[in-house]
């Protein structure tokens, strides 16, 4: 059972990283519009023509 | 005054033109500037790609954003390279109304809070995961052949992610209790903070002594659940919050101020002491101040309740709010802002917002009566086990599993997860709250006062029994009034079918308008104006002329009642409550207002002070009473009420005093928000009652010494879950429509 020495923490490593992504993702302003996210996906005025 | 019709009719050319929004204007870094606007007719997807991308195109502009969530258009500009009101006539002409928004402080505060919140529920999941993971793995272990060590490692690396964790996501409850202990009281946040403390350290002790269970997640578990009940919480008062903003700088006056002979429409948050102002016809006093020059009548239901108006000449002094019926005034404001208030009022609010004795919330009563007992039974159960003859070690560790079993989980879930819920159902039937508490308030009213004018009756006066005149005439003089602003112009003007005014109408200020329709000349306006004679004047009535080829009309315009005000009476009196008016009105127009409504109790003629002795003799009664009302001269009664509501039109300060404000022109949302109060508060009273049970069969059992981790787990989650879904039953209904 040696190999949870180190297999725990990586895989509390792995959540850490997502932790994080959210907390910076939040930081970012990314969930200050969610409604709007949802239907700026389907415009696609970033694509030029 | 020629001159002045003349000036005033440039400035209405000019009006749009010349708006100053230098006041909204942001200074962002590197000499760029940035506005906020509160955007009206953003009804679909489609809408944000079309806004954004007409904005681009102005000159300068750096960044257009749309959120849709909260209709806000945050713009930024290279500063000198365009006028911000271009901005918003850019979206005028893509049929999109855009208002200057300032930010409230309350709401940014409550922006960081709620952003605060999101992080301490990141961090709480993310560690009541990892913690469950091992902790299953404990507890499946123990049942088959775990070693020690292993075991022990797994509680060591459940430690270290808890205590940062419960340090980190504990704040908000820790914060809260320790402000209740220095003010020597008890809120449900020291029972919580106690529990998950006591739950740590015993498990960290519990550890360092190899034994085969902690509760590590136990304490994590109960952190999550309740952080995502304040979270929820938080969400919808934000919610309410930005579209209470958005209503606010939808309805924020603009006022035409005069400087050097130049006249400039400003914002109405931008007018100083000192200003002189240009107030039109059909336009509402932007401050108060006194009149330097022009004659006219001026409409003060909204300060005093009063529907008759007032002739004002040169010298007098008139209040924010009031409507300018005939003539153009020139003003110099005396006070602006925040200050606009009549002194009387002022004192009487704040001795009302005194006076107020705080009712006490449900959940703080509960807290109350709950914390006692609990740290109570633990000390009893502690001392039981030792007197059994028990180790202190085990007697310790029995009475600390007292603490988390009854740890307030659901109690603490109970209320606020109605309150949100709750509150959400109002928001659909156009009630938003100004306060979270107001809903147990609005449950426990038992006498609705209502004021008339603005109230019962609509804020804008309307065509009384349109259907007697001869329609095709009706409709011609109702398109000619298109063309004028003045209010009872606009009134008449409602009954159009066709919102396109004739081409070559012309406004003659304070007399009327003409225009040549098919070679005929047509007039709307006064009696002299149309050239007829008018009729005796009639209490409460107004009458608009219309003539046109030798026909002519008579149009009757009156406050009129809101169209459901019968209904919404009926279904408040069939609710169990006793109704009354009082008003600040004369006797002879609230006698008919009570008559059609059935409302025999009602006072005329009253005072701000009278309406507060009135609503104070009504408390002595012990009644407690739901104020509804509008004027300015209501707000020191609403505040001493026992709960209050007042509709959009308010003025400011009213609506400031109000625990919910209703939206639209019914007055259905009255009785809505009573019913759904009442159905919220008999959900809040079975989810204590819910958790009560959960206690009383959780705690025999965690003094028996019985609990294990895993118990422990399924009762707060089971519990929890449980209140969650029975406050989600107060999503039924809320509208009556």
């Amino acid at each position: 059972m040696n190999v949870l020495v180190y297999l725990v923490p990586l895989a509390l490593g792995l959540g850490l990283v997502g932790l994080f992504g959210f907390l910076w993702a939040l930081r970012s302003g990314q969930y200050s519009d969610v409604d709007g996210a949802a239907l700026r996906i389907l415009s696609d005025d970033d694509v030029e023509g | 005054m020629p001159a002045c019709a003349g000036m005033s009719g440039e400035a209405e050319q000019s009006m749009t033109a010349a708006l100053d929004l230098s006041l909204y204007a942001k200074p962002a870094d590197d000499g760029r500037l940035s506005i906020d606007l509160a955007v009206d007719g953003v009804t679909c997807g489609a809408c944000i790609g079309r806004i954004e991308g007409a904005v681009k195109q102005l000159p300068g502009i750096a960044e257009a954003r749309l959120n849709y969530t909260n209709r806000r258009l945050h713009v930024v500009w290279t500063g000198g390279a365009l006028e911000p009101s271009r901005i918003i006539e850019t979206l005028e002409a893509n049929g999109y109304h855009g208002h200057p928004f300032v930010p409230l402080r309350a709401e940014q505060e409550e922006a960081a809070e709620a952003r605060k919140l999101t992080r301490c529920l990141a961090v709480a999941g993310f560690a009541g995961m990892n913690i469950m993971l091992l902790s299953v793995s404990v507890w499946s272990g123990n049942a088959s052949d775990m070693t020690a060590e292993t075991r022990d490692f797994f509680h060591w690396a459940s430690a270290l992610i808890a205590l940062p964790a419960a340090a980190y996501a504990g704040r908000p409850f820790f914060a809260s209790a320790w402000r209740a202990l220095k003010a020597r009281s008890l809120n449900m946040d020291v029972p919580i903070s106690l529990g998950v403390i006591l739950a740590l350290g015993m498990s960290l002790v519990e550890t360092a002594h190899h034994a085969r269970e902690a509760y590590f997640d136990s304490a994590i578990m109960l952190l999550f659940f309740l952080l995502i009940g304040r979270a929820l919480d938080h969400a919808m008062r934000r919610k309410t919050r930005a579209v209470a903003g958005n209503l606010a700088a939808l309805k924020a006056d603009t006022a035409h101020r005069l400087r050097d002979d130049e006249l400039v429409t400003v914002p109405a948050a931008a007018v100083r002491p000192g200003d002189r102002l240009l107030v039109k016809s059909g336009e509402r006093v932007p401050a108060d101040g006194k009149i330097e020059s022009g004659r006219s009548e001026i409409d003060e239901s909204l300060i005093t309740g009063e529907t008759a108006r007032r002739v004002i000449a040169p010298g007098d002094t008139v209040y924010a709010g009031s409507l300018n019926y005939a003539g153009t005034l020139t003003l110099a404001v005396t006070a602006a802002g925040g200050a606009t208030l009549i002194d009387e009022i002022e004192t009487l609010l704040d001795k009302a917002a005194s006076a107020k004795s705080r009712a006490m919330r449900l959940a703080d009563r509960a807290s109350r009566v709950y914390a006692p007992v609990v740290h109570v039974t633990a000390a009893l159960t502690c001392i039981g086990w030792l007197a059994a003859g028990a180790s202190l070690h085990d007697a310790i560790v029995t009475a600390i599993s007292v603490l988390i079993i009854t740890c307030p989980c659901a109690l603490a879930l109970a209320i606020p997860a109605v309150q949100v819920v709750a509150s959400g159902a109002l928001f659909r039937a156009n009630v938003i709250l100004n306060s979270g508490d107001a809903i147990e308030r609005l449950a426990e009213a038992d006498t609705v006062v209502f004021d008339k004018t603005g109230t019962l009756t609509l804020p804008e006066p309307r065509v009384v029994a349109p259907a007697n005149a001869d329609p095709v005439l009706l409709q011609i003089a109702a398109r000619l009034a298109l063309s004028s602003r003045h209010p009872l112009a606009v009134a008449l003007a409602r009954e159009a079918t066709s919102r396109v005014p004739f081409a070559d109408a012309v406004e003659e200020p304070g007399r009327g308008v003409r225009a040549i329709i098919d070679g005929v000349e047509a007039r709307a306006g006064s009696a002299a104006f149309c050239g007829l004679a008018a009729p005796l004047p009639m209490p409460g009535l107004s009458y608009i002329y219309f003539a046109m080829g030798g026909r002519s009309l008579a149009v009757a315009v009156a406050q009129t009642l809101r169209a459901d005000a019968v209904e919404t009476v009926a279904r408040l009196r069939a609710l169990g409550l006793d109704l009354r008016i009082l008003s600040g009105d004369r006797t002879e127009a609230v006698a008919p207002v009570a008559k059609a409504l059935g409302i025999d109790k009602w006072g005329a003629e009253l005072k701000p002070a009278d309406k507060i002795a009135l609503i104070e003799d009504l408390k002595r009664q012990g009644r407690r009473v739901l104020m509804v009302g509008d004027g300015l001269n209501d707000a020191p009664s609403l505040a001493a009420a026992h709960v209050s509501l007042s509709p959009i039109s308010a003025v400011d300060l009213t609506q400031a005093q109000a625990d919910a404000v209703f939206l639209g022109e019914r007055l259905a949302p009255v009785g809505d928000a009573v019913v759904a109060a009442r159905r919220a508060r008999r959900l809040m009273t079975e989810n204590l009652g819910l958790a009560v049970v959960y206690n009383l069969i959780a705690v025999p059992i965690a003094i028996a010494g019985a609990v294990t981790p895993l118990i422990a787990a399924l009762a707060m989650s089971g519990s929890s879950l449980l209140v969650t879904l029975n406050a989600l039953r107060a999503r039924r209904g809320g509208s009556s429509s």
